[in-house]
């Protein structure tokens, strides 16, 4: 079987790339565009560490076809920042030291940025259930929740 | 090397023709089938994507009731209003699986077309009389949801054959439905036992009918005889009568989430429960 031929667009981006049919979205940010921040953590869609945004849909990479990528929208965690300057969610991670081992740090930031997104005033049991399917073996989340929270509020302007 | 071929047909023709193909397999959302590639436990030779299938994907509101592309992502049933008002049990059971990001993907038709005893999306469809609408080599049926899985990992669907949505019936005056699970943990678990259900109301609030199916406690979902609730508004006596109905369909599997026994008592009780929720949702409208 060829090569697909997938255009797409990546954080903003106009972006293509050639890929197997049965290589996942993650396999294809990682392994041929060099995006290595979405991570690997179990590969079947239960640790959430290769969150994207597809066409304003969270979902995991790793249970996505790179083939499926065409004509869609993505965002990664290569694009939550302001060039230099860090997201909101980014700066509250690093003052309320909300990471640790920081490997499913960058799928945790994407599923923030995602409920931010959608609900720019989620209460902490709502931010708690949304993030459920990022698994964090270190913080103990209330530090990830802590932040979340914080970010929201600043970007609230309050 | 494994390398199967991939396409995203954009008609119901081309979909039909290019799962005719040996070893294909429909694409939806992928939960589950990206996962079972990865593990080796299935590996198309064709994967067929439908969601560029013009239909697969959105809700469309029909009279009183509603039709649903097959491949329409659970996220999408929770944020429409109209159907959630509508169908709270079928929305509830759907946006039961899985993670925000499972939910980004995973689809009615997947959840039901995957056979899992355990699909959370499929009691409360049953209970509400939902049926498939399945296109194939031979034209276009529509088939009562109970009817597509076949056991666990099978379906009775033929060669070729696929759900393009689902026909949420009109809704009846007076009624409810609900779904509930019992999982081991709070969240994202697969389901011990998942009861389904719709009344409906008579004038004088006592019930008219009834409908309860039961998922994870045999091969495929079972329907529990709810006769016992008929005029009555589920008075002690009618409720017992049900937990041994519920008790009574159960074949299930012992398994690290529960044991045979465990699993047919808890079925009663999840009958129970989720009749009442129905009840009260029926008697608010």
């Amino acid at each position: 079987m060829a090569k697909i031929h997938v255009t797409t667009k990546i954080n903003g981006e106009d972006a293509e790339f050639l890929c197997e049919p049965q290589q996942t979205m993650l396999d294809v940010l990682r392994d041929e565009l060099s995006l290595t921040g979405s991570k690997e953590g179990c590969g079947s869609g239960d640790c959430g560490a290769c969150s994207i945004i597809v066409d304003g849909r969270l979902v995991c990479s790793c249970l996505m076809f790179g083939a499926e990528a065409s004509g869609a929208e993505i965002t990664t965690i290569e694009g939550i920042a302001n060039g230099d300057t860090l997201h909101p969610l980014q700066q509250k991670f690093l003052e309320h030291a909300a990471l640790q081992c920081g490997f499913c740090t960058p799928g945790v930031l994407v599923a923030s940025k995602a409920l931010l997104d959608a609900n720019p005033s989620p209460t902490e049991e709502q931010a708690r259930y949304w993030l459920a399917g990022n698994l964090c073996r270190c913080t103990g989340y209330d530090k990830i929740i802590e932040a979340v929270m914080d970010a929201a509020a600043e970007m609230r302007g309050e | 090397m494994y390398a199967p071929n991939f396409a995203a047909p954009q008609s119901i023709d081309d979909a039909v023709r290019m799962l005719g193909a040996d070893g294909a397999k429909p694409l939806s959302g992928g939960t589950d089938l990206i996962v079972q590639m990865r593990s080796g436990r299935n590996r198309p030779d064709h994967i067929v994507d439908l969601k560029k299938v013009p239909g697969l994907i959105g809700i469309k509101a029909e009279g009183a009731g509603f039709r649903v592309g097959a491949a329409t992502p659970g996220a999408e049933l929770g944020e429409d209003k109209a159907l959630v008002a509508a169908y709270p049990g079928i929305v509830e059971g759907a946006e039961l699986i899985g993670s925000t990001q499972v939910q980004g993907r995973a689809s009615l038709a997947g959840n039901l077309c995957n056979a899992s005893p355990a699909a959370d999306s499929v009691p409360a469809m049953a209970a509400c009389g939902v049926k498939a609408v399945v296109v194939g080599p031979n034209g276009e049926r529509e088939v009562p949801v109970q009817d597509i899985p076949a056991g666990p990992g099978k379906t009775s669907l033929g060669k070729g054959e696929f759900v393009k949505e689902f026909v949420l019936p009109a809704l009846p005056a007076n009624s409810g439905d609900a779904y509930l699970r019992f999982i081991p943990r709070t969240e994202m678990d697969i389901a011990v036992v998942g009861a389904g259900v719709q009344i409906q109301l008579a004038g004088d609030g006592t019930v008219a009918k009834a409908s309860v199916w039961l998922g994870a406690v045999a091969p495929t979902i079972v329907e529990v005889d709810a006769s016992c609730l008929i005029g009555t508004k589920l008075d002690d006596a009618a409720m017992a009568k049900l937990d041994a109905a519920a008790q009574a369909v159960c074949n299930p599997i012992d398994d690290k989430r529960g044991t045979i026994e465990y699993r047919t008592k808890v079925a009663g009780v999840m009958a129970r429960r989720t009749a009442e929720i129905a009840f009260k949702r029926a008697g608010a409208r």
